[in-house]
Formats: structure tokens, sequence, C-alpha cells
């Protein structure tokens, strides 16, 4: 559990269950505003809870940042859009999340679909074992398709989305265990995008990597967002400030604020947030 | 393994000052070991010694030779060799699938642990049984089923090499059948042991691109693992060619040429384990020539098996 | 997938305007099946063999089974306590052997010069002998120790086992050794302790009880071995005098009565079978229980 460093946890701190969306400044114009809507949202692992209520309305074609010290639950949170914390043995929820107005947790949802619609980088980049090639049509052959140029088709263009086209064209049945740390996290990139996904979900996807590749995976996703909806949780402010336009502030499982990015970093409506921007805590 | 490479020897000046005598101890551990090393020479030499004259007088027809009569001093291995290929072989087939169900069943969480635990503690079980004891029970229960479901078999497909009849309960088949329930636990232990070092993101990674669970098992996880399960089937098929008592009691023991999997048949193990002890002269000889050629035989197959697991253990610590 | 679960017109959730097929999701569950079910059939064969166990040789059970000589073919009555002796004291003499020399060598490779030539071969000769078959312990000791003193004996099956089970000792001590934290050797040196007191004093107690886990496993292995004393102790209808006469054992008396044509002596083969299962696993459990390490 995280605490302050210096000051004791007081009630006051922790904001009550935020029943109602928070309202965004004025400063941001929205495309389909509530294009993921998070309702109410609790989640345990076992006896504990890890997220309080959580009230969250995210716009399309943007990217979202999730901020906070480490057991705050923005990971926790992230990995619950693709279903993925259900692989942990204990787990539950309460509350709901919609996606483009259908519930994620609707039982007609296939977790399997849903997955390919919402592609997820992970912090430590995790290319299989086998070929550049086969790693970006891993997603198709599973799916079953094997027309020979569409696969071929994807390759590049994923490739040519993630940056890395130039940098590998020549070797791709080559292992992907080859590539450097930041190749291989952009590889990832490629291959979550091949199922032509519409969110992309990132957590602490630049926690590995030196800051040359960093620069390289920030600019890329700028670049992505045109395409895809991108929440990018981080450990990173600068990182934040630079690559979102909108920023959730996460603490001890609740959603402190969440606003355009240029209202968190300079005018923060929140004393914790504050706190939390200016180096005090975390 | 840290802890080993660091040489706990009398290395620092203070150390050496303050070690009054010569550690008469540590001559005593580098005896064992010297001891140690020198049996394996030992057990080779003695083996081969024993065994060259009949490598003298038979020579490469030893091995190509059909016929095995001590009475007329003509020996032939070829049959045997056939045997125990082909045996540990069937034994493998048999075994590497369900070996494979078990370890997947053991590293992935289809059931809940109380059952997992469950079945681990049937395998050790497994390994625990002295082979004998499965040739009593191969005698008792194989080779009647194996009678009985032979013969259908040879009625059936008897225009197949392999299951021409007429079918023998004591056959190469029911010890197939036998060996291969005995290098089970083999097979289970060391592919569990390298499907858990599948680092758990590549699960993840498979999973998070929409993948169903056993999408995740053929396409990423056995791939990854593949190196370690091979070995483990090198490595199984190396002791199911050693495998002796519970072949003997079950094969037949017969030194005639056959393709038949339900016709009786001999194992190199087998062999030395019914014809030593009352062998004299040249059969003797002639026994220690097979002896060498399964020591070699083995060794080879074992030295194959550690590499590729070694090999493994290299390309899968690069992954994590 | 239903199509009207989804306020918005196509359903969000589906791959492309299409469902994932049913195929696939079919494929899944039945290779889940599958595997379950493969490892459920090995609980088949290991349940025969308890059972036919316990029901051919409990009936026989009894006192006389461990005080009486083997019947001669043909009779009835009779135990098997010359194999059981037999077995003990071959077991006996190859831990006498394999014992000191796995534990001391060991202690070499681990301790004195873990980086040498010579704890490099004794390793991959130690991992040699681990493959190496059963039958060809026994046809050394055939030729080492049976044909020099042309005579089938106790000493002789107990060589055989002793090459058996060294590489299991050698081994588990190693490793025993290696879970001996390094803080402690660096203490003991550090106090002005010599090497040989260091291992003495506080390396080998501590590393004592996994050592004695391997053991048991050893002897567990070795007393239910057939094949490295089969024709080096050969098997006999009397008591044990001497270590140079040959000798019974429980796993040849099982080989030999296995084939005997009298259903007496097949039961006595069942009987030995049901004791020594009991005595293997008895050991095996008792070693991983009792020399569990003490504190963590």
């Amino acid at each position: 559990m995280e605490t302050l460093s210096n000051e004791k946890v007081t009630e006051d701190m922790i904001p009550p269950d935020i029943t109602q969306p928070l309202p965004l400044t004025d400063d941001f114009v929205p495309g389909e505003s509530n294009f993921i809507q998070v309702k109410d949202f609790k989640f345990f692992y076992g006896k504990k809870q890890a997220l309080h209520g959580i009230n969250l309305e995210i716009p399309s074609r943007k990217v979202t940042a999730f901020i906070g010290p480490s057991g705050c639950g923005k990971s926790t949170l992230l990995r619950n859009f693709n279903r993925m914390n259900e692989l942990i043995p204990g787990v539950r929820h309460e509350g709901d999340i919609t996606i483009h107005g259908t519930s994620i947790y609707d039982p007609s949802v296939e977790i399997i679909a849903l997955r390919r619609r919402i592609g997820m980088v992970f912090q430590k980049s995790n290319p299989f074992p086998m070929s550049i090639y086969e790693n970006i049509v891993y997603p198709l052959r599973i799916a079953g398709q094997k027309n020979r140029a569409v696969l071929d088709e994807t390759v590049e263009r994923c490739l040519r989305s993630a940056a890395l086209w130039e940098e590998v064209k020549d070797r791709l049945h080559e292992s992907a265990l080859g590539l450097s740390g930041g190749q291989m996290q952009r590889l990832c990139i490629a291959r979550a995008v091949a199922s032509r996904p519409e969110i992309l979900l990132m957590d602490e996807p630049c926690s590995a990597l030196d800051p040359i590749a960093t620069a390289k995976v920030e600019e890329l996703i700028i670049e992505l967002k045109k395409d895809f909806t991108i929440l990018i949780v981080t450990h990173n402010m600068q990182q934040a400030s630079r690559v979102s336009e909108l920023t959730a502030f996460f603490y001890l499982g609740n959603l402190v604020e969440f606003d355009s990015t240029r209202k968190i970093f300079t005018n923060p409506s929140k004393k914790q947030t504050e706190e939390y921007i200016t180096g005090r805590f975390g | 393994m840290g802890v080993a490479s660091i040489p706990v020897g009398p290395e620092s000046p203070i150390q050496r000052e303050y070690r009054p005598r010569t550690d008469f101890f540590k001559g005593i551990c580098w005896l064992a070991s010297l001891l140690t090393v020198l049996l394996l020479v030992c057990i080779l030499l003695e083996v081969f010694s024993k065994a060259w004259p009949a490598i003298h007088r038979f020579g490469f027809g030893f091995i190509t030779g059909v016929q095995w009569s001590p009475n007329r001093e003509v020996f032939g291995v070829l049959p045997v060799l056939i045997g125990t290929g082909i045996s540990s072989l069937l034994a493998l087939l048999f075994a590497l699938p369900l070996g494979l169900a078990i370890a997947l069943f053991l590293s992935e969480d289809f059931l809940p642990a109380p059952i997992r635990q469950v079945i681990r503690f049937v395998i050790e079980l497994l390994a625990a049984i002295p082979s004998v004891v499965y040739g009593l029970w191969g005698i008792f229960v194989v080779v009647p089923l194996v009678q009985q479901y032979g013969g259908i078999l040879a009625d059936k497909l008897g225009f197949l090499p392999i299951f021409q009849g007429p079918a023998y309960g004591n056959s190469l088949l029911t010890a197939s059948i036998v060996l291969a329930l005995m290098v089970l636990p083999t097979i289970t232990a060391i592919s569990r042991s390298t499907l858990v070092t599948v680092p758990y993101a590549l699960r993840e990674g498979s999973y998070a691109l929409g993948a169903t669970r056993w999408e995740t098992i053929l396409g990423v996880i056995l791939p990854t693992a593949a190196p370690g399960i091979v070995a483990s089937s090198i490595l199984a098929f190396g002791r199911a060619m050693g495998e002796t008592m519970a072949v003997a009691m079950l094969i037949g023991n017969s030194q005639r040429l056959s393709w038949s999997f339900l016709a009786p048949s001999n194992t190199l193990s087998a062999l030395l384990a019914n014809q030593f002890a009352e062998a004299d002269g040249i059969q003797v000889n002639a026994l220690m020539y097979a002896a060498a050629l399964l020591v070699l035989m083995t060794l080879c197959v074992n030295i194959a098996g550690e590499a590729i697991l070694r090999h493994t253990q290299k390309t899968t610590a690069g992954l994590r | 997938m239903s199509k009207n679960s989804a306020p918005v017109p196509q359903n969000f959730f589906t791959t492309g305007g299409k469902q994932t097929s049913p195929l696939r999701l079919l494929r899944n569950r039945l290779l889940t099946a599958l595997c379950i079910v493969l490892s459920l059939l090995t609980l088949v064969p290991l349940l025969s063999i308890i059972i036919l166990l316990l029901r051919n040789g409990l009936p026989l059970l009894g006192a006389d089974l461990f005080t009486q000589l083997p019947p001669a073919p043909g009779q009835d009555g009779g135990g098997f306590g010359n194999a059981i002796v037999g077995t003990l004291v071959m077991v006996g003499i190859a831990l006498i052997f394999s014992v000191p020399l796995g534990i001391l060598s060991a202690v070499y490779i681990n301790e004195y010069a873990p980086t040498s030539k010579l704890a490099a071969a004794v390793r991959f000769v130690a991992k040699l002998l681990t493959g190496i078959p059963s039958i060809i312990c026994g046809v050394f000791a055939f030729a080492a120790v049976v044909m020099t003193t042309h005579q089938f004996s106790a000493l002789a099956g107990g060589v055989a086992l002793s090459i058996l089970i060294l590489p299991t000792i050698l081994l588990t001590s190693e490793q025993a050794l290696m879970g001996v934290a390094y803080a402690y050797r660096e203490a003991s040196f550090g106090v002005g302790a010599t090497p040989f007191q260091t291992i003495w004093r506080i390396v080998l107690p501590e590393a004592l009880p996994a050592m004695m886990t391997g053991v048991m496993l050893a002897v567990a292995r070795a007393s239910g071995e057939t094949a490295p004393v089969l024709f080096t102790a050969l098997f006999s209808y009397n008591w044990i005098h001497s270590l140079m006469e040959p000798t019974a054992s429980l796993s040849v008396l099982i080989y030999n009565f296995a084939s005997l044509p009298y259903s007496h002596h097949i039961s006595m083969a069942w009987a030995a079978s049901l004791v020594l299962v009991i005595l293997v696993t008895i050991v095996n459990v008792s070693a991983q229980i009792i020399f569990r390490p003490r504190h963590r």
C-alpha cells in the first residue's frame, strides 16, 4: 500500500465515492464524448478492494492518461477494459463498463471478440518466440485468416503504423527476439493493432525502455491517436503531459480528478492532484 | 546457483595466515571425486574388455546377425536391436500425448488446485512403483487384454505387417504399453518444468489479442516449450531402452525377427536379464558385447537429451 | 452473440461485423475435455495396480511371511523372511559404498573446488551415471565381482546397487550444499575458521536434512530394483549366512515366483510386491516429511 511520504493519510484526503461523472472543463471539445463509460465501478482481488466506485467517461480518438502513485488502481482499471483481470483467480467486480453503449459484461459479449476490438500493450514487451512476421499475423491466424495477400498487407500496414517497417522490412522472417528493446515494444504495438482494434490499452509501455526508445514510442502514440482511442497508464508525469489530452488522477483506488491534461497540470482543482503533480508525494 | 560458483577455497591472506595445517579433509574429498570419475571409466573398461573377445570374433556381424543360438555359438542381435528400438518408440508414442496432457493439466488452471495436487501425487506414485511390480501387474492385466483384443486387431488389420497374427499375450505391444506407463513420469516432470518456465507475459499477450485458451496453448505456449518437450521425449526414450524387468517379464523373449507388434520380441536389457545368470564361455562375452551396445546407445541418447535441455534453459532464460 | 443487446446498430464487440466462429469455441472446449480425460486416464492403471496388490497380496499378509523361508516349488506355506533380510543387507552394503563417496564428492565439487576440471568431470559423470540403465550396474558387478570371486554373492549385489544410487546421493547432496546460504560460510570464515572447520561445523550440519532426504530416496530406489541384483546376488531359499553366497531379495523373488506355474507362489509374488510397494512408499514419504528443512 502506498502511503504519503511526509504526512499521515487522513480521512478528508480520500474523496467520497463519486456517484456522478466528473464534469469536464471548457477547454476540452469532445468527439464522441461518452465512448467509454465507467459506471460506479468497484473491483476486488479476493477480499481486498482495489477500486472504489469509479465513474468516468472517456471520449473517442483521444489519448487519455491514467496517473497516480503505484497501487492506486490505475492499472487495475485499465486491465478491466479488455477483461484481462479475469485471468486472476478470485477477482470480482461491481458496477459496469460500457463501450460504445454496450456493456462489456453483457452475457452476449464474447471475451474473445472484446479483446480483438481492444488491443493491449504491456509494461514489458512480450513478443512471441517466433518471427517478426508471425508475431504480427498471430491475431489473424487464430481468427482463421489464411489468405497470404491479406497477411502480407497486414504486416506492412501494422509495421508502418508502428514506425518499424523501414527498420525490419528485410528481416521479417527472423526471430523477433533479435530486436532491440524499443523495437520489441513497437513490434508489440504493431501486433496489437493487427486485428484493427478501436481502442489501445497501454500499461506503462515505456517503463522498460531507454530515453531514445521512449521518445520513439511517444511519437508513435501521438501518431496513433488519429485512428485509435488510446488509454495509457504511466508513472512518468512528463510523458502524460507530452502525449495525452486528458488525464485521470487516481489515488487509493479512487478517481480524484479527471480533466484535460492542460488543466490537470497547470491548475488542478484538487489539492491531492496538485501535490502529486508537483512531486510532493508518489 | 550463484552461490555455488563462488569459490570457497582458501583465498584471502587472512585465511591463509590462520590455516595452520594442510587440509586432509580436502584431500579425502578430492580422492572421492577422483574415484567417482574413475568409476565410470571402470564400468566402461570392464564391460568393453569383457566384450572384447566377442567383438574380436564376431565383429560387425554381431549387429547385423539375426540368429542367437548359444549352443552353436552363433550370436546376432539385430532382432533384439529392432525390438529395443520399436518397443521404446511405441512406448513413447503412447506416453507422449498422456504425459503432455498431464503436464498441461498441471501447469494450466483447468481444474482447481486440489485436483491437480492429486494428479501430481498419482504421477509420483507411478514413478515410485518398482519395475518388477509393473511386470507382475502386466502379466495378470495387460497380457490377457492384449491377447483378447490383439486377436481382433490381427483379424481386422492383419494385412498390415505390424498387426500380423497370431496375437500373443507376451508381445512387443504388451511390453510397450507397460513401458509407456513407466516413462510417463519422466515425460510429465520435464515437460511440466519447461511449460512453467514459459513467461506469463506471453500467455497474457496472446489472451489480449483475443486468443482462446487452446489457441494460446497450441500457438504460443507449446511452441515456446517445444525444445524442452523434445528433450523430455528423448530422455524418456533412453529410459525406455534401459528398462529391464517389466520388459523381460512381458515381451516374450524371442530372438526371432518379426515386424508384428503382436508377436513376442526381445530387447537388449531383457536379453541380458534372461541369459546372464546361466551363461558361460563365449556367451558371456557376447552378452557383454550386447551390454556395451546398450551402454553406447543410452549414453548417446542421454547426452543428446541433456544437450537439448541445457540449450532450452539458455534460450528461455533470454525470454524472461 | 445476440444482435439486440446493444443500442448501437452494429454490435461493437463482433469482429468486423462477424461473430467469433463457433468452431473456435467448440474446439477450445473439446481440447480441454480431451486434456482432462487423458489426465484422468492415468488414474486407471494406478488404481488397477493398487487394487490387485491389495486383493492378491493382503490375504497372505501375516507374521509367517516375515519369519519363514520361501516354500519349494509346488509346496504351500512359508514366507520370504530371507528375502527381506537379503534386500536390507544389500541396500546396506550399497549405502556403505555410495554414501561416503557421494557426499565427499559433493563436498569437493561444491565447497573446495567448484570451478575445477575435476568438479566438472564429476558432475558430467554423475549425469551420465543417472542415465545408465540399471542392468548395466548388474553387468559391471558381474564382471568385476562375480567373475573374479567365481561366486554369486550379496557383496556383488550390494556393489551393483551402490553404483545405481551413487548419482542420486551425489546430486542431491550437491543440491543440499547449494542450499546453504553463502552468508554462513562468510560468517565462519570471518571469525577465522578454516575451510575444514567451516564445512564440518557449519555447512554440513545445515545441509544434513536435505542430504538425508537424498539418501532415503536412494534407499527406496535401491530396494525396489531387480535388474542389478538379478544375476549378481541371484536367489536363495535359505537364510543369509555370509556375504559371499547367493542371496535372496524381495524383487528377485517377485520376478522368479511370477513365472512359476504354482498359484501359491504367484500369490506370494503379489504379497512380496505389496510389501515392497508399502516399504518404498513409506521410505519415500517419510524422507519428505522427516527431513523437511527445519527453518526457512
